[in-house]
């Protein structure tokens, strides 16, 4: 690759007449993206054999192709003489010979093809795996400062971008080199004064679409960019539509759209407006030298110094040759947009996942391995967090809590109370101070480790697409149907699920159309209740849900909290009095501590919070 | 026309080849040889002088073009109902906005070039070889149907291909983006391993139909070169018999093959160009689909001229519903024959279960839909005979899951009202907004997008203040303190009782606490009025707001 690159470079350097700038911008892009293009490399290399293969194909199918022309003037050739002095044979032998060629030459290229895409799926399934790893390894929040959007488009545009652009520029490079190579030799041995008119064509050529791909490419990258701003500017009005509607600010919206409407159409203009002088350009050059060819041709012709036949397979090489050499600029701009795409990619490959800081007592696990040993015991001791450097959103955090405890984490929006989650699940390692879980400092545990020890009920249900069994399952991975079916009863969803066509095996859509928000969360709970851990989290829904539902809700969480350590992010005042302890927390610390009675005797900042219910 | 006189030149140059090798070099004049090299080159210079005029007017066109489809479509979009809306889905309207617009701005460019191009190059090709030797030309022409055929069955293998491909991308998008919105549980159940086990198989599976396609397709691209090569074998070898009865001349042959290879390049631009032409079309659809709804302009032009209504009352209620039923989906109603009265500054606080048709209420009092049976009064006049724009403009609204715009605080407050930044201020305050914005750093701080640096208490707030902001006639709050705690809420409803006394408000809620204050409560069940009236009459008579408040407050 950087080798045909590095052709292209000195054929800039042989004909260039303007000064010399080093070693030209396109080498310079290269360099700056050495990285990137090792690491594209790297993936197409796990390949090399079929790589090579490829390679080997697509020299021989161009070869090939490069002798159809010295044969057909040979055939010429031979009709030349005129009428009736047409030497058929040699005719027919030639002719035989390039019917044998061309056929193999396109099976050839077939095969190449199919080599080709085979690669380059097998990359693109490398790619994406490797990206979906490292987003199952990143830490939570990633996703909460990450659009859906951005990410799915890496995973499937940007990887699928970067992998036409490997699989076919190579082979297109490859294929430029040996046909330019070959139609210059070809044209050399034929006669080499004719060449001599390249060295006045290629230059210009080369100058030109220099000239052209200097101007452009600044204004490509501006393109993209309107572009870009255009598509967020619509995302985000379209999504707040009814919004804009309510305040009738569709005038004012729709003239900020036509403001950047007209940026992206000229930005794209102005990019189309040299960009489209490449082709014409490209075949005014062919024309030119078409035309000098038959001047001088016909010139060598009458000196005796050239047959017609030559003069014929001349042309047709000429066509060959100077065409793919202004194909080189047309692939350095895929090569372009393939480098921005992997550099996305790359990006999100180069996130930093979650330290495995509990690898260092990996070996010490034989002593406390899985999660049957952790009782519920948890203590927090002065925990300092923030999630940004210098933002901290839990200030000396300390709490301790004994097996079997309901702790009540109640406090105004923003204090902490699901940062305490986070750290607890190790979503987020504290940045000061200890967690420990039975006395073990849980940075010391795995992550898989401190996680199984808690069973987890969020506000925002997930269940993913596949059948009720499937989803009640997914917490454990050897269940029985019992056991699962045991779940669901004493989750109150049992009878629901029998009540549906398939039963179990019903299948959950994935816009939740034919379930309810109450019965996702009833499925949610069994899910739990099948972990069988001794520490349960609850974030406790905002009241979504029919009252008889909610009763049910009410009861299937006491249930999965019996006997287990819980903590609760509460909003309801019935579930914060029925806690063991209610830990009220402010501005990322623990301002009061007790049970209902106690705080309200307090009079501090849960006895307000109460009053203002009451209010 | 410039295209045309452009490619015709390069036309001329295969044939002025022809005439050079078979004519003027046998009569051995070199003057003539050089002149017709400098027509040659004119010709040349032409050609390439009037494409890239050509192309540049096209990049012109295509432009303009789809400025204004592009602007039509948004207007359209911004105006479109939401009934309409909703059908369409939001992504759908935003990717035809973005993907498809981009998808014929390239086809309209590239349509103009090659469209003119490869037709003229083709014909024009094919009418030069019949004027050179209408025999070889028909050889050539023979080798035509032949690639038709070659095309028309790859695509038919192909295209069930493709489209069972998008099926399975389709499942690897949802995959992607379901484990992404779980990404906790499946952490939480330490269950990576088996999701990706599950990518795996989808990734597979996506791999090897996009294998399986792409290989089918490649089979074009060398079928054709073969049939043309082996056309151009064929031409030599007629020619060869030709030449030597003397019916043709070599020179002849030389300009066939210039010509081929012109041919050959027309049709690979037009079998490109179909693809490009495919995709933009079923572009071009959607945009259009959308482009032919019937958007809120005409409903209000075709509606204003209602009847006006409800005269001759001692005192015109300020918000009336009578016998208002509605359904989205015109199957089952959402709402069914609901009434209520408003006066000047009163409160109406509305309570029920997700899907109860809370919102509804505020969707058909702003007339984002319109009612299926009775009708909503505004100050005695039917919403419909209200000039949209004027109807919404009495409103200060924050939804459900309302969104912030990318901008600073103020923008986001003022949102083009041409409201001042004191005005900003107050609403700010009045919102119990102005601590968190000035630890911000004030009303010019940038929010991200969607408010992304906020949390979910701090939006709310700059969305009351946003609706407060305009000093509206009507404050409707759905669900908008959700995310606030009780304190905050608590001082939030102070601070309207106090000092927007005169506002009428709609708060659509689930927690008790936020209408218990209101002057009157509305409890809906699955569409209907389960209850209406004070809380101490509610709580005395409606046993499904008593359950309400029992699980919530469990006092």
């Amino acid at each position: 690759m950087t080798g045909s690159m590095g052709q292209k470079g000195s054929m800039g350097q042989k004909g260039r007449t303007e000064a010399a700038d080093g070693k030209g911008p396109i080498f310079r892009y290269l360099m700056e993206r050495k990285g990137t293009l090792r690491r594209m490399g790297g993936y197409l290399w796990k390949d090399r054999g079929l790589l090579a293969g490829a390679f080997f194909m697509t020299a021989a199918s161009n070869l090939l192709a490069l002798l159809g022309p010295l044969l057909s003037g040979y055939a010429v050739d031979a009709i030349e003489p005129g009428a009736g002095k047409v030497d058929f044979q040699r005719v027919f032998f030639y002719v035989g010979w390039m019917i044998a060629l061309y056929a193999l030459s396109a099976l050839l290229s077939y095969g190449l093809s199919v080599l080709m895409v085979t690669v380059s799926r097998k990359v693109v399934r490398r790619m994406r795996e490797d990206v979906f790893d490292r987003l199952l390894s990143l830490p939570a929040g990633y996703f909460d400062c990450h659009q859906t959007g951005d990410l799915l488009s890496r995973i499937s545009y940007d990887i699928d971008v970067v992998n036409e652009s490997l699989s076919s520029d190579l082979i297109q490079m490859l294929t430029t080199l040996i046909t330019v190579g070959g139609a210059l030799a070809m044209m050399v041995v034929l006669s080499p004064y004719l060449v001599l008119v390249f060295c006045f064509t290629v230059p210009l050529s080369i100058c030109i679409t220099r000239f052209i791909t200097g101007k452009t490419r600044p204004l490509f990258r501006i393109r993209s960019g309107a572009l870009g701003r255009l598509n967020g500017f619509v995302e985000e009005k379209v999504t707040g539509q009814r919004t804009i509607k309510a305040y009738c600010g569709e005038e004012m919206t729709f003239g900020q759209f036509a403001e950047k409407n007209r940026e992206a159409v000229e930005a794209y203009y102005k990019a189309e407006y040299y960009g489209s002088t490449v082709g014409p350009m490209v075949n005014f050059i062919n024309n030119l030298s078409l035309s000098l060819i038959s001047v001088f041709g016909a010139f060598l012709y009458m000196m005796g110094m050239m047959r017609l036949g030559q003069i014929s397979s001349f042309v047709l090489y000429s066509r060959k040759f100077s065409g793919p050499i202004n194909e080189l600029a047309n692939i350095f701009g895929d090569l372009q947009s393939a480098v921005a795409a992997a550099e996305r990619v790359f990006g999100l490959m180069d996130e930093r996942p979650e330290e495995e800081s509990g690898e260092l007592s990996e070996k010490k696990r034989g002593r406390a391995d899985g999660t049957e040993n952790i009782k519920g015991q948890v203590e927090l001791c002065h925990v300092d967090f923030g999630y940004e450097e210098g933002k901290e959103i839990l200030k000396d955090f300390s709490l301790q809590v004994s097996p079997g405890e309901t702790i009540a984490v109640a406090g105004p929006t923003g204090a902490g109370k699901t940062t305490l989650i986070n750290l607890l699940m190790r979503f987020y390692d504290p940045q000061s101070g200890t967690i420990l879980a039975d006395g073990r400092n849980i940075r010391e545990m795995s992550r898989k480790q401190v996680r199984s020890a808690y069973a987890m009920v969020l506000q925002d249900t997930w269940l993913f697409h596949g059948t009720i069994y499937e989803n009640l399952s997914y917490g454990r991975e050897k269940v029985s149907q019992k056991e699962v079916i045991d779940a669901a009863k004493a989750a109150h969803i049992h009878s629901f699920i029998m009540q549906l066509p398939d039963g179990y095996d019903t299948v959950l859509k994935e816009d939740g159309t034919n379930i309810s928000k109450g019965q996702k969360q009833l499925l949610t709970i069994a899910r739990a209740m099948l972990q069988d851990c001794r520490m349960v989290i609850l974030d406790e829904a905002t009241s979504n849900v029919d009252t008889r539902t909610e009763v049910r809700i009410q009861q299937a969480m006491g249930r999965l909290m019996e006997g287990k350590t819980c903590f609760i992010i509460a909003h309801r005042l019935s579930t914060i009095k029925n806690a063991d302890r209610i830990l009220v927390v402010d501005h990322g610390r623990a301002v009061e501590q007790g049970n209902h009675m106690e705080l309200m005797e307090k009079r501090g900042l849960y006895y307000q919070m109460v009053e203002a219910q009451k209010t | 026309m410039i295209k045309f006189t452009g490619t015709l030149m390069d036309l001329f140059l295969p044939w002025a080849l022809a005439y050079m090798i078979d004519t003027v070099i046998p009569a051995n004049g070199r003057r003539e040889i050089l002149l017709w090299g400098v027509f040659m080159l004119v010709c040349s210079v032409l050609a390439v002088t009037f494409n890239i005029l050509a192309n540049r007017m096209a990049a012109r066109v295509a432009g303009d073009a789809i400025y204004v489809i592009r602007n039509d479509l948004f207007e359209k979009v911004m105006f479109l109902p939401d009934m309409q809306a909703d059908g369409l889905t939001r992504p759908s309207l935003i990717s035809r906005l973005t993907t498809d617009t981009y998808h014929v701005h390239q086809m309209l460019g590239r349509i103009q070039r090659l469209g003119v191009r490869a037709p003229i190059l083709l014909t024009g090709g094919i009418v030069m070889t019949l004027l050179l030797d209408p025999v070889l030309a028909g050889i050539l022409l023979g080798t035509l149907p032949l690639l038709t055929i070659v095309v028309i069955a790859v695509s038919k293998r192909s295209i069930p291909l493709y489209a069972r491909l998008q099926e399975s991308l389709d499942r690897f998008v949802r995959l992607v983006r379901e484990d992404i919105a779980g990404i906790r549980v499946i952490k939480a159940l330490s269950r990576e391993d088996y999701e990706r086990k599950r990518f795996g198989e989808i990734n597979r599976e996506v791999t090897e139909r996009e294998r399986r396609a792409a290989i089918t397709a490649a089979i074009t691209s060398p079928a054709m070169n073969i049939l043309l090569n082996l056309g151009m074998v064929a031409v030599i070898v007629a020619g060869a018999i030709r030449v030597n009865a003397g019916l043709s001349q070599v020179g002849k042959i030389l300009a066939f093959m210039s010509y081929f290879t012109i041919i050959l390049n027309a049709l690979l631009s037009i079998s490109r160009m179909f693809v490009a032409v495919s995709k933009a079309a079923a572009s071009a659809e959607r945009i259009v689909r959308v482009l032919e709804t019937e958007d809120e302009r005409e409903w209000e032009r075709a509606e204003t001229d209602r009847d006006q209504g409800a005269d001759g009352e001692t005192e015109i209620p300020h918000i009336a519903f009578e016998g208002v039923s509605f359904s989205y989906n015109k199957i089952g109603d959402n709402l069914t024959d609901i009434s209520f009265s408003l006066k000047h500054g009163e409160t109406l606080g509305i309570i029920g279960s997700t899907g109860s048709g809370k919102s509804t209420v505020v969707n058909l009092l702003m007339r984002f839909y319109d009612v299926d049976q009775g009708r909503i009064c505004l100050d005695g006049k039917d919403v419909r005979t209200i000039k949209l724009s004027d109807l919404r403009k009495r409103f200060g609204a924050v939804f459900q899951n309302d969104v912030l715009f990318a901008g600073d605080i103020y923008e986001n407050v003022s949102l083009g009202r041409g409201i001042g930044k004191e005005q900003v201020k107050e609403a700010l305050e009045h919102a119990r907004a102005e601590e968190f914005v000035e630890e911000k750093g004030g009303i010019w701080e940038k929010l991200d997008i969607r408010g992304a640096n906020l949390s979910g208490g701090q939006k709310q707030r700059l969305l009351i203040a946003r609706a407060l902001a305009g000093e509206p006639e009507i404050l409707v709050l759905d669900d908008s303190s959700s995310a606030l705690d009780y304190r905050t809420e608590g001082e939030l409803r102070r601070e309207l009782r106090e000092n927007f006394a005169d506002t009428t408000c709609i708060v659509v809620a689930q927690r008790i606490s936020s209408v218990m204050g209101a002057d009157h409560i509305l409890v809906l069940e699955e569409g209907r009025e389960a209850g209406y009236g004070t809380h101490a009459e509610l709580m005395e008579r409606c046993e499904v707001y008593r359950e309400i408040e029992r699980s919530q407050m469990g006092f």
